[in-house]
């Protein structure tokens, strides 16, 4: 158990260094609305953060981050703030049990909405958490996931394939899992094929009809308009081997930056609907690198942030203790305009949380 | 030396769990005049039966105040956050059979897996600007099954009762519901996604790993002997 003081003091000092950068101090409160939050990241977050309810104002969240309500403020504010800090708890249930995983503790966050140049912002928070956990000893990983996003979205094959695959970026297994049925590597799903055959000489609603009497509040319409997809999406040829391939290749890279950047566009070359996203992660380490941030050591990886970091939609790192695997990273952060669009309005943003009492625990 | 056993306090769990240890010569009788029950000992001495609620021992076999318990393999899924870390299950006992499965209106024709499922709870929201809802009491295993395969845009209605009706009243899309022959389903008009079985369940014997087993060890082996149980 650690000393709150100490933690404190930690969570003050870095709130120091964050506010030296011209951030300007938010704050919001303990309890969140929580239909916010289950608009944003589903049924899941139950699992993830405590619920509990007033009379009035309906369900409300024990707040699991602050960053959806900073993006709102954000979003509704008059505008000329682009950089803001925040220190307070967040509540995260822990609902595998045993994990011995905190329940409550202190972050200390640094968010900026750039209005011109995204990658020196990106590269000014990474560098500012570097800084600041400077003698930690602190292994970098970091990713991309507008890589994926664009190597999607180039993939040749029908929208609706493409949008099914952009919905799961960040649902690995379901993303496998529709892409090997997308190029064939699985069979259609046997009822799919039974139904549309049927359909072939019998009406939808004469089917419909025959199944089960209507109820509920999906109307016919609806279920004609997906039969109608169904019928499109049979008529779609399989996603080439060499696709996958290459959306494999990229999943699995991870290697130094500058190696990886070099992969990067060797598959730009068979993948040219990546070179937007990988000339970012070039401008990104050549501001980098204009901010002396030496980052030769970093571990790049092509799935990294897939599993954990929903709405971050470019740029993702972490950092994290080598020789404390049990421990959970000190630091993490990224780009997140896919959430800023959830919540009303896309804009440039990038931000970070640093954990002090992890902080703490690492230097030991 | 005392064995705190767990029992269902009630009703058909409660009589086929009595057959069940009557099978290996253990007899409960009631004790004088007041309701509480004990075993005829048989030579067995130290096992004290503790009738509860079925829905009540999955939560005091975690925090260890009985030593085994039966219940359903659902209760102790959907109540004991990571049970395998307090409980261990024993072993089925063959009897409380249900099936917890995922079930969608028969008229969607459209819909027979999870795979199709998602992809609707993508449009419904489109549609309809709000999540898909699915009503259930069984609010973790149907999240955790859901998020294994990887359904998003649905959220969880609680319903504690007659969830069958619900697709009919309009206050949900889909059930997450116990069944045994799926009968009751139909008659609502709602048919099971052929990969929509959530969870399998019978009465089971469960063991609770947080309890002081120091004396009861020794009452366990004698009782795992006559039951014919490993452990």
């Amino acid at each position: 158990m650690q000393d709150r003081t100490r933690v404190r003091a930690e969570a003050e000092r870095l709130t120091a260094l964050f506010e030296e950068t011209g951030a300007v101090p938010f704050r919001t409160s303990i309890l969140q609305p929580a239909e916010t939050l289950l608009d944003l990241y589903g049924e899941d977050i139950r699992a993830r953060a405590y619920v509990t309810r007033d009379p009035s104002a309906g369900e409300m969240m024990l707040r699991p981050d602050f960053t959806a309500p900073l993006v709102q403020a954000h979003l509704a504010g008059r505008g000329g703030i682009t950089r803001y800090t925040y220190v307070g708890e967040v509540f995260r249930m822990q609902d595998g049990g045993g994990s011995g995983r905190p329940i409550e503790y202190l972050q200390v966050g640094l968010e900026l909405f750039p209005t011109d140049d995204p990658a020196a912002a990106e590269a000014e928070v990474f560098a500012t958490i570097s800084r600041a956990l400077q003698g930690l000893n602190l292994r970098a990983a970091m990713g991309d996931i507008g890589l994926l996003q664009a190597a999607v979205s180039g993939l040749s094959t029908s929208p609706a394939r493409r949008a099914a695959l952009l919905r799961h970026l960040w649902r690995p297994r379901r993303f496998r899992a529709l892409l090997e049925r997308f190029s064939g590597r699985t069979d259609t799903l046997e009822h799919r094929v039974k139904l549309l055959k049927k359909l072939e000489t019998a009406s939808v609603s004469d089917v419909m009809a025959e199944a089960a009497p209507m109820i509920g509040i999906r109307s016919g319409a609806e279920i004609e308009n997906r039969i109608t997809a169904l019928k499109q999406d049979a008529q779609t040829p399989p996603i080439s081997p060499e696709e996958v391939a290459l959306i494999d290749d990229l999943l699995a890279i991870q290697a130094a930056p500058a190696d990886a950047l070099e992969r990067l566009r060797d598959l730009a070359v068979d993948m040219p609907a990546i070179e937007p996203a990988v000339a970012c992660v070039s401008a990104r380490f050549a501001a980098l690198d204009a901010l002396d941030i030496d980052v030769s050591a970093a571990l790049f990886e092509g799935s990294y942030g897939r599993t954990s970091l929903e709405y971050y939609d470019g740029f993702v790192f972490g950092f994290y203790a080598e020789n404390r695997p049990d421990l959970s990273p000190v630091a993490t952060g990224g780009r997140y305009d896919a959430l800023t669009r959830a919540l009303g309005q896309e804009v440039a943003a990038v931000g970070g949380v640093i954990r002090p009492a992890l902080v703490l625990e690492v230097q030991g | 030396m005392t064995l705190l056993l767990g029992l269902p306090s009630k009703g058909r769990l409660m009589e086929k769990s009595f057959d069940w240890f009557g099978k290996a010569g253990l007899r409960f009788e009631r004790e004088g005049s007041n309701r509480e029950y004990a075993f005829q000992t048989n030579g067995l001495r130290g096992v004290q039966p503790v009738l509860l609620s079925a829905g009540e021992i999955p939560r005091e076999l975690a925090a260890g105040r009985i030593h085994l318990g039966v219940t359903g393999s659902d209760m102790v899924r959907e109540r004991i956050p990571d049970w395998p870390s307090t409980v261990e299950d024993v072993t089925g006992m063959g009897f409380g059979r249900a099936d917890l499965v995922l079930a969608v209106p028969g008229c969607w024709i459209d819909v027979d897996s999870l795979d199709d499922l998602d992809a609707v709870a993508a449009s419904f929201r489109a549609k309809h600007g709000f999540r898909l809802r699915i009503a259930t009491k069984y609010h973790r295993l149907v999240r955790e099954f859901l998020r294994d395969f990887g359904v998003a845009n649905y959220q969880l209605m609680d319903s504690q009762g007659a969830t069958e009706g619900v697709v009919k009243n309009g206050t949900a899309e889909c059930v997450a519901d116990i069944t045994s022959t799926g009968e009751t389903l139909r008659a609502n008009h709602l048919k099971v996604l052929s990969d929509g079985l959530i969870h399998s369940s019978q009465a089971t014997l469960f063991r609770s790993r947080t309890a002081d087993w120091t004396t009861a060890k020794s009452v366990l082996e004698v009782l795992a002997a006559r039951l014919g149980l490993p452990v």
